[in-house]
C-alpha cells in the first residue's frame, strides 16, 4: 500500500511528470480524433431525422457533449484544487490552470450551439432556459478563475488563490444550477429540453456517448499538452529543464 | 471573543470617523433605483412588476461598492499581520470585519429599501417581504464578498476582478431575494424562498469566513 | 528557547539566503543586519509564523513552531514595517485596539501610562493622521511597554526615531532584556544593549545564479 503511495507522489513532481505526460498525450489525442471521426459520422450520416425537430437537432451532437464536459472540467479542476491544498502538490496548480481554458472553451461552445439550436426550435438566439442560464454563469465562472490567476504574478499564489476560488465555485454551481431552475419554473420560461429530446433512439445516445468520449480525450490530450508548457515556464531556471534534450539545441 | 467584540468596535468607530464611505454606498443604491422608473417610464403596474429585481440588483451593486475596502486596508498599514499573529484564530477576527462590514453596508441598505420600494408602488406587506429578504440575504453578500475582497486584495485590477468573482457568486441570493418578494406580490407566499435565502446565510456563515482566511493567507505569505 | 536550523528564503526563482543557524536564550538579543533586498524582513516574518520558509526548521521551547503556533503567538510580539496604526483613531483607541485583538485588553490607565512614558503626553486623544512619522512609530512602540511577551521581534525600530526617542528604545529594550526577554530587531544602526548580543549579517551573494550560504554568525 505505502509502495503504490510513494509510485504515486513520485509523479506529482513536475520533473518526472513532464516526460509522462509528453508520452501519454499523443496517444489521448490519436484516440480522441479516430473517436469525433466515429461520432460526427454516426451524428450526421447514422443518426436519423427527428420526425419533430428535422435535421436541425443535429447539433445536441456537440452541444450536450460540450455541457457534460464543462462542467465535468469545473469539478476536475476543484478536485485538482482540494489535493493542491491538502498536499501543498505544485503539480495540481499546474493541472488546474492547465484545465481552466479547455473548460471555458467547453462552456462558451455549449452556449453557442445552444443560440444555434435555440433559433429553429424556440425562434430566439437565447432563451432564459435553465441549463443555458446555469452554463452561462459556469462561462462566468471559468472567467473569474482565468482573471484571478493571469493578474496574480507569483504563480504558487496564483494557484492557491485559484484553489480557493474553484472550490467556493464548485459548492456554489449545485445552489447555482438548483437555484436557477426553480426560478426558471417560477417564471415558466421554454419548457422544451435538449436533452429530453422526444423519443430518442438508441443511435442518437451512442452518438452523443462516442463525442463525450472524443471531447473527454481531447479535453485529456489538451491539458497534458498544456501542462507540459506550463512546467517549462515555471521551472526553466531548474537544472532538469535545462538538461532536456529540447533544450539542448 | 474579546478580540472579535475589539474588532468589530473597531471597525465601527473607523465607519463612523469616515461616514463618507458608508453614505456614498447608500446615495449609489438610491439614485440607481431611482433610475429605472426613469428609463423604463412610470406605468405602476410595470414597475410593481420590476420591482423587486430593481431594488435586489442596486442592493447587490451597493454592497460590493464596498466590498475594495473590507481588507486593503487593514493589510496595507499591517494590521492584518497583527490579526493573523494574535492567539484568536483569525477566521474569528475575520467573521467580526464581515459582521462589522454589514453593520455598516449591510443594514442601511435594509433600512433604506422600504422607503425606495414607495417609488415603485409596493403594498406595504410586500415592503415588509422586502426587508425581511434583504435582511437574510445581505449578510450573504458581505460573507461571499469577503472571500473575493481576501482573494484580490494587492492584486492588479483588484476591484474590477472582484465583481467578476463576486457576482456570479450572489445570483442565488439575487434569485431567492429578488423572488420572495415576487412570490408575495403574486400572492403566492413567501415562506419557501426566506426559508432558502436563511439556509443560505447558514450556509456562508460557517464556510464563509473559513474560506476568506485561507485568502487572506495566501496575500500575507 | 528559540532555535532556528538552516532556514532558507527564496523570493521568486532566487534564493535570498540559506542555512542560517542560531539560537537565542532568555536575556539574549540578535541584530539582523544586511543590505536592502538580503531578506532581512523576509527572515523575521519568518520568525513570527507569517511567511513559510523555503528550508529549515524553527524550534520554541525544543519543539516545532509550527506544532505551538497558538502558544508561541502568545508569547511574542512583532511589530513590523507597517506601524499597523490606524490614521483615524486616536493614539489611546489605536492601543488599546491593537492590544484587544493580541488578546490581552489593556485598561485605560496603562495605556496611558505608556503613552506617556514614551513621550506623547498631550497627544493620547488626538488621530493618528495629525502625528508625525515618528510620533506614529512611538504609538506603535508604547505597545512594547504594554507587553506581556517573552519574544520581541521588532522590523526597523529605530527608523524615524529622534535621538531622545532612540536612547528611550533602547532603554526598554533593556529593560525587557533583563527581564529575561528574547529580543531579534533588524537595524542599519550599531545599536548598544545589554546581555548578550549575537549580530547575523545576511550578505549579498556573490554569485546570483548559483545560491550558497553566506552567512556568519558573529558574536559580539
Amino acid at each position: 500500500m505505502s509502495q503504490r503511495l510513494v509510485n504515486w507522489f513520485k509523479f506529482a513532481s513536475p520533473a518526472s511528470f513532464y516526460p509522462l505526460a509528453g508520452k501519454m498525450w499523443p496517444w489521448f489525442a490519436a484516440i480522441g480524433t479516430v473517436l469525433a471521426a466515429a461520432g460526427l459520422w454516426i451524428s450526421f450520416f447514422v443518426a436519423p431525422t427527428d420526425f419533430q425537430q428535422g435535421e436541425g437537432y443535429r447539433i445536441i451532437f456537440i452541444h450536450v457533449p460540450a455541457s457534460w464536459m464543462s462542467m465535468f472540467i469545473y469539478c476536475v479542476m476543484a478536485f485538482w484544487a482540494a489535493i493542491g491544498i491538502t498536499f501543498n502538490t505544485r503539480l495540481s496548480g499546474m493541472m488546474s490552470s492547465a484545465l481552466a481554458p479547455t473548460g471555458a472553451l467547453f462552456a462558451f461552445l455549449s452556449l453557442w450551439t445552444g443560440a444555434l439550436w435555440g433559433k429553429p426550435m424556440w425562434g430566439a438566439w437565447w432563451v432564459w432556459d435553465a441549463r443555458l442560464t446555469s452554463e452561462l454563469i459556469l462561462f462566468f465562472l471559468y472567467i473569474g478563475y482565468i482573471a484571478l490567476t493571469a493578474a496574480i504574478d507569483d504563480p504558487r499564489r496564483a494557484d492557491k488563490a485559484g484553489a480557493i476560488i474553484s472550490l467556493v465555485g464548485v459548492v456554489n454551481v449545485p445552489i447555482i444550477y438548483f437555484s436557477v431552475k426553480w426560478w426558471n419554473t417560477l417564471h415558466q420560461g421554454a419548457s422544451v429540453s435538449l436533452t429530453k429530446a422526444p423519443s430518442m433512439a438508441a443511435t442518437m445516445l451512442w452518438g452523443m456517448l462516442i463525442m463525450a468520449l472524443a471531447f473527454w480525450m481531447y479535453s485529456i490530450a489538451i491539458a497534458l499538452y498544456r501542462v507540459r508548457a506550463i512546467i517549462l515556464e515555471r521551472e526553466r531556471h531548474t537544472t532538469w529543464v535545462a538538461e532536456l534534450p529540447e533544450m539542448q539545441r | 471573543m474579546n478580540a472579535f467584540i475589539a474588532i468589530v468596535r473597531r471597525d465601527l468607530l473607523l465607519a463612523a470617523r469616515r461616514k463618507s464611505e458608508v453614505l456614498t454606498a447608500l446615495f449609489f443604491f438610491m439614485i440607481v433605483v431611482s433610475l429605472f422608473p426613469l428609463g423604463i417610464g412610470p406605468e405602476t403596474a410595470m414597475l410593481r412588476r420590476i420591482a423587486p429585481g430593481v431594488l435586489w440588483v442596486a442592493a447587490l451593486l451597493a454592497a460590493m461598492l464596498s466590498l475594495n475596502r473590507l481588507f486593503a486596508a487593514d493589510h496595507q498599514d499591517g494590521t492584518l499581520e497583527q490579526m493573523s499573529l494574535s492567539p484568536t484564530p483569525l477566521a474569528l477576527l475575520v467573521s467580526g470585519k464581515v459582521l462589522a462590514h454589514w453593520l455598516t453596508s449591510g443594514l442601511p441598505l435594509v433600512l433604506l429599501a422600504p422607503v425606495l420600494g414607495l417609488q415603485f408602488d409596493l403594498s406595504p406587506r410586500a415592503l415588509g417581504v422586502l426587508m425581511v429578504s434583504l435582511l437574510l440575504g445581505t449578510p450573504v453578500l458581505s460573507l461571499v464578498g469577503a472571500i473575493g475582497a481576501a482573494l484580490t486584495l494587492g492584486v492588479r485590477g483588484g476591484g474590477v476582478l472582484l465583481s467578476l468573482l463576486v457576482l456570479p457568486l450572489y445570483i442565488p441570493a439575487l434569485i431567492f431575494g429578488a423572488g420572495a418578494v415576487e412570490a408575495d406580490v403574486a400572492g403566492l407566499g413567501a415562506g419557501g424562498h426566506l426559508s432558502l435565502l436563511g439556509a443560505l446565510l447558514a450556509l456562508g456563515v460557517f464556510f464563509a469566513p473559513w474560506a476568506a482566511t485561507a485568502a487572506l493567507r495566501i496575500a500575507l505569505e | 528557547m528559540l532555535r532556528v536550523h538552516g532556514l532558507a528564503c527564496d523570493r521568486g526563482d532566487r534564493r535570498l539566503f540559506s542555512a542560517v543557524d542560531f539560537s537565542l536564550a532568555p536575556g539574549e538579543w540578535l541584530q539582523v543586519e544586511g543590505a536592502n533586498g538580503a531578506g532581512k524582513t523576509s527572515l523575521l516574518r519568518m520568525l513570527a509564523g507569517l511567511a513559510p520558509s523555503a528550508d529549515g526548521h524553527i524550534e520554541w521551547d525544543g519543539q516545532p513552531v509550527s506544532d505551538v503556533r497558538d502558544e508561541f503567538h502568545a508569547r511574542l510580539l512583532y511589530l513590523g514595517h507597517a506601524p499597523a496604526i490606524k490614521e483615524d483613531l486616536s493614539a489611546l483607541e489605536n492601543l488599546q485596539t491593537a492590544a484587544a485583538v493580541a488578546g490581552r485588553p489593556l485598561d485605560e490607565a496603562t495605556a496611558l501610562a505608556a503613552l506617556r512614558r514614551i513621550g506623547l503626553k498631550g497627544r493620547e486623544d488626538l488621530p493618528a493622521r495629525v502625528l508625525s512619522q515618528g510620533q506614529k512609530r512611538r504609538v506603535a512602540l508604547a505597545r512594547l511597554l504594554c507587553s506581556q511577551a517573552r519574544l520581541w521581534i521588532l522590523d526597523e525600530p529605530f527608523v524615524a526615531l529622534d535621538v531622545a526617542a532612540v536612547s528611550l528604545l533602547c532603554s526598554i529594550l533593556d529593560e525587557h532584556l533583563s527581564r529575561g526577554g528574547l529580543l531579534i530587531f533588524t537595524s542599519h544602526q550599531a545599536v548598544q544593549l545589554g546581555g548578550i548580543g549575537n549580530t547575523l549579517r545576511l550578505g549579498p551573494d556573490p554569485d546570483a545564479s548559483r545560491p550558497r550560504p553566506t552567512i556568519a554568525e558573529v558574536p559580539a
